[in-house]
C-alpha cells in the first residue's frame, strides 16, 4: 500500500473551471435542458394569460351577471351567461365523489399495505393502477349505458327511506342521470390516484412504531388507528386533494351521464345540473365565436379552481418531505 | 436482558387460554359466503331489481355478522379488529367490482361487431343509426396524433427532467418542480381551450390533428418529466463520478452514462404517458373536430380519433351506434392495456441496478 504523493504534487496544476465549463457541448446541453424547464413555465403562464385575455373579451359583453346568472345563452344576442349552476354542479358532484372515494381508497390502500396476503399485494396494486389507465370516455359510456340503469333501484330506495334528509329527496321522475350518479362515477375514477398516493404514505410508516404497538398487544386495527393513520394523515389529505383536482376537471364521464339543465337544486337524485367541463363539451359545437369566448371564460374559472386545489395538495406534500407522495 | 429471561422460562400460562374463544380460521370466508347468499336472497325476496343493491346489502350484512359473531365469541377489541378487517376487504371488493364490470361490459358488448371489416373501414357513407361502418379512420387519427404529441412532449419532458436532476439548483428549479406538479392536474379540456385560443383563434388555423397533438403534448409533458426524474434519481452517483473522473464532460456523461442506465424506466414512463393521453377526448373534440372519412394528413383538415369516435357514436343513440361505440371502446382499451403491459414489462426487464 505504498504510493508517492510527491508525484501528484509535482504535476502541473490544471485549471478545473477552464476544462469543465469551457466546452461548447456542455453549454449547449445545459442551455437546452434549462430552456425546456423554462418552456414549461412559459406554457403554464401563457395558458393563464391567453385564457384570461379571451375571458375578458367575453365578460365585457355579457349582459347577465357572470357569477349569479342561471343561464348559458352566450351565442344569443345580447349574450347572457353565468357560471352559478356550473360552479354548483362541479363542486357538488366532486364533493359526492370525495365522500365516497376517500374512505374506500384509504381502505384499499390499507388493504394493499397492511392487510392483503403479501403474495397478493403486488398484483392487487397493479389491478388498482389499471383502473387509472381506463380512458374516461369508456367510464363515460359504461356509466351512461350500464351504471345509470343499475342505479335506478338504489335511487328509489334512497328516496323512500332517506327522502327526509332533503338531499336524497327525488322530486322529479326520470332515469338516474343526476349529480349523484355523476358523483359515484367520479368516485370510481379518482379511486386509483387517491389509493396509490395513500398507499405510498402508509408504506413509509416507521416499522418500529408498528412493531412497538404489536408488542404491547395491540390488535391489527389498533396498530392501524394509532400508528399508521396518524402518520399518514397529511398524505391522505393531499391524496384526496389530487383526486379532487381530477374530479373537478373531468369532462367526458360527466357529459355522457348527466342530462344537463340550468337549475340549482340540492336534490342530488334529480336529473339535471351541469359542470364546467361538461358545459364546454356540450355547448362547444353550437357556439359562435363569442360563445367560444364565453366557454373559455368558464374554462378559466375551472383552471383556477384546479390550480388552487392541486397547488394546495402539492404544498402539503412538499411540507412533509418524509414521504414521496409526489411521484404518483 | 435476554439471558435473564432464559434463566426463567415462563411456562405457567396454559396454552388453552390463549386460543379460547377464537373464531375458527375459516370464519371470514364462511361469513362472506353466508352474507352473499343472504344478500341475494333478500334481494330476490324483496324484489330489488338492481344488482348494486344486492351487493351493498351483502357487504353490510358481512360487516354486521362479523361484528356480532366476534363480539359474542371473542371480546370487543377483537370484534373491532375484525370489523376493520372486513371493512377493508369490502373496500377492496368495491374497487374491483366496477373494474371487472367495466371490462366485462366492454368485452362482451364490443365483440358483437368487432371484426376485420370494422378495423379496416371508415364511416364513409354509413348513416349513424344503421349497422356497418368501421373504426379505421379513427384508429389512424389516434395513432398519428399520439405519435406527434409524443414527438413534441418526450424530448421537452426528458430535457426538463435532466435539468431538474443534473443541473437544477436554486429558485428556478424549485419553480419548475412545483409547476410540473401542478401541471399534472390541468384538466384536459383546459389544455384544449388553450390551444384553441392560441392556435385556432389567434393564429387562425383550422381544426387539424396537429392542433390536438399540441394539447395532448401539454398533458403528456408533466407525466414524462415526473417519471423520468424519478428514474434519473435512481442512477447511482458512483457512475456519474466515475465518468467525470475520467475527464468526460458532463453532457457526454449524461448522454452516455446516465440516460442509458435509466433508459428502461424512461421508456416505461413515456409509454405510460402515451397510454394516458390516448384516451383523452375533450381536447380532441375541441381541436380535431371529428370526421367520418379517412384523413391521412394530421396537419390539414379534420380528423377523427378513437375516443372522439366513441363519443360521436354514443351521441347518435341507436342500438347499432352503441354497438360501434362499445367495439371502439374495446379497441381503445386493448390499445391502452397493451401499452401499459409492455411498459411495465420493460420496467421490470430493464430495472436500473440501484446498487443495493
Amino acid at each position: 500500500m505504498s504510493f508517492t504523493p510527491t508525484q501528484i504534487d509535482t504535476a502541473p496544476p490544471v485549471s478545473r473551471s477552464e476544462q469543465s465549463t469551457g466546452r461548447a457541448g456542455d453549454k449547449i446541453f445545459s442551455g437546452l435542458s434549462k430552456g425546456s424547464g423554462i418552456l414549461l413555465l412559459v406554457i403554464m403562464a401563457s395558458i393563464a394569460a391567453f385564457l384570461t385575455y379571451r375571458a375578458v373579451l367575453a365578460l365585457s359583453k355579457n349582459e347577465g351577471n357572470f357569477l349569479t346568472t342561471f343561464d348559458w345563452n352566450a351565442s344569443a344576442n345580447p349574450p347572457v351567461f353565468g357560471i352559478a349552476v356550473l360552479l354548483f354542479g362541479t363542486v357538488v358532484s366532486s364533493i359526492i365523489a370525495m365522500v365516497i372515494a376517500v374512505p374506500v381508497a384509504v381502505g384499499i390502500a390499507l388493504f394493499i399495505s397492511h392487510y392483503a396476503p403479501r403474495r397478493l399485494a403486488g398484483p392487487l396494486a397493479y389491478v388498482v393502477d389499471l383502473l387509472a389507465a381506463v380512458p374516461s370516455i369508456i367510464y363515460g359510456i359504461w356509466g351512461a349505458l350500464f351504471l345509470v340503469p343499475q342505479l335506478g333501484g338504489l335511487n328509489l330506495w334512497l328516496d323512500e327511506y332517506f327522502g327526509w334528509t332533503y338531499v336524497f329527496d327525488k322530486t322529479q321522475v326520470g332515469v338516474a342521470r343526476s349529480l349523484f350518479t355523476v358523483g359515484i362515477l367520479l368516485a370510481i375514477m379518482i379511486l386509483p390516484i387517491v389509493t396509490s398516493v395513500s398507499r405510498e404514505v402508509f408504506r413509509q410508516v416507521p416499522r418500529m412504531n408498528e412493531e412497538a404497538a404489536l408488542a404491547l398487544g395491540a390488535t391489527r386495527w389498533e396498530v392501524v388507528r394509532m400508528a399508521v393513520l396518524p402518520f399518514g394523515r397529511s398524505g391522505v389529505i393531499s391524496a384526496s386533494m389530487l383526486g379532487l383536482g381530477r374530479a373537478l376537471g373531468e369532462t367526458m364521464a360527466v357529459a355522457t351521464v348527466l342530462s344537463p339543465s340550468f337549475l340549482i337544486s340540492l336534490h342530488v337524485l334529480n336529473p339535471g345540473g351541469g359542470t364546467f367541463a361538461q358545459n364546454i363539451a356540450a355547448k362547444f359545437d353550437e357556439a359562435n365565436e363569442f360563445g367560444r369566448d364565453a366557454l373559455i371564460a368558464s374554462g378559466l374559472v375551472l383552471f383556477l379552481l384546479t390550480l388552487l386545489v392541486n397547488g394546495a395538495a402539492r404544498f402539503i406534500i412538499a411540507r412533509h418531505k418524509e414521504f414521496s407522495g409526489a411521484n404518483a | 436482558m435476554s439471558h435473564v429471561i432464559q434463566d426463567r422460562p415462563v411456562r405457567s400460562a396454559t396454552p388453552a387460554t390463549l386460543t379460547r374463544g377464537g373464531l375458527p380460521r375459516w370464519a371470514p370466508a364462511g361469513i362472506a359466503a353466508l352474507s352473499a347468499a343472504l344478500g341475494c336472497g333478500i334481494g330476490l325476496a324483496a324484489d330489488l331489481h338492481s344488482k348494486v343493491q344486492w351487493g351493498l346489502l351483502a357487504a353490510i350484512l358481512f360487516v354486521l355478522i362479523t361484528y356480532t359473531a366476534s363480539s359474542v365469541v371473542e371480546n370487543r377489541r377483537q370484534a373491532k379488529d375484525r370489523v376493520a378487517t372486513s371493512m377493508v376487504w369490502v373496500c377492496f371488493v368495491l374497487a374491483v367490482v366496477p373494474l371487472l364490470s367495466l371490462i366485462w361490459t366492454t368485452v362482451s358488448r364490443g365483440l358483437k361487431v368487432l371484426d376485420a371489416y370494422f378495423l379496416t373501414h371508415s364511416m364513409k357513407g354509413v348513416v349513424g343509426f344503421q349497422p356497418g361502418g368501421g373504426v379505421y379512420h379513427a384508429l389512424l387519427g389516434t395513432i398519428e396524433q399520439v405519435l406527434l404529441a409524443t414527438l413534441i412532449a418526450a424530448p421537452i419532458g426528458l430535457l426538463t427532467a435532466v435539468y431538474l436532476v443534473e443541473y437544477g439548483r436554486g429558485s428556478l428549479a424549485k419553480a419548475v418542480t412545483f409547476f410540473v406538479d401542478v401541471m399534472t392536474g390541468i384538466p384536459s379540456i383546459v389544455a384544449g381551450l388553450f390551444i384553441l385560443t392560441t392556435w385556432n383563434l389567434m393564429l387562425g388555423f383550422g381544426p387539424s390533428g396537429f392542433a390536438g397533438s399540441m394539447a395532448l403534448a401539454i398533458l403528456m409533458m408533466p407525466v414524462v418529466v415526473r417519471s423520468t426524474e424519478e428514474m434519473l434519481k435512481l442512477v447511482p452517483n458512483e457512475l456519474r463520478e466515475a465518468s467525470l473522473a475520467l475527464g468526460v464532460p458532463k453532457w457526454r456523461t449524461i448522454l452516455k452514462v446516465v440516460l442509458p442506465t435509466a433508459i428502461g424506466g424512461i421508456a416505461t414512463g413515456v409509454m405510460l404517458a402515451v397510454a394516458r393521453i390516448t384516451g383523452e377526448t375533450a381536447p380532441i373534440m375541441l381541436l380535431v373536430f371529428g370526421s367520418q372519412l379517412i384523413n391521412n394528413n394530421p396537419f390539414e383538415g379534420a380528423q377523427s380519433s378513437l375516443p372522439l369516435y366513441i363519443w360521436e357514436q354514443y351521441k347518435v343513440g341507436s342500438a347499432d351506434s352503441y354497438d360501434r361505440a362499445w367495439a371502439a371502446a374495446l379497441v381503445l382499451i386493448a390499445f391502452v392495456m397493451i401499452l401499459n403491459l409492455v411498459a411495465r414489462g420493460i420496467a421490470r426487464w430493464k430495472a436500473p441496478k440501484t446498487g443495493r
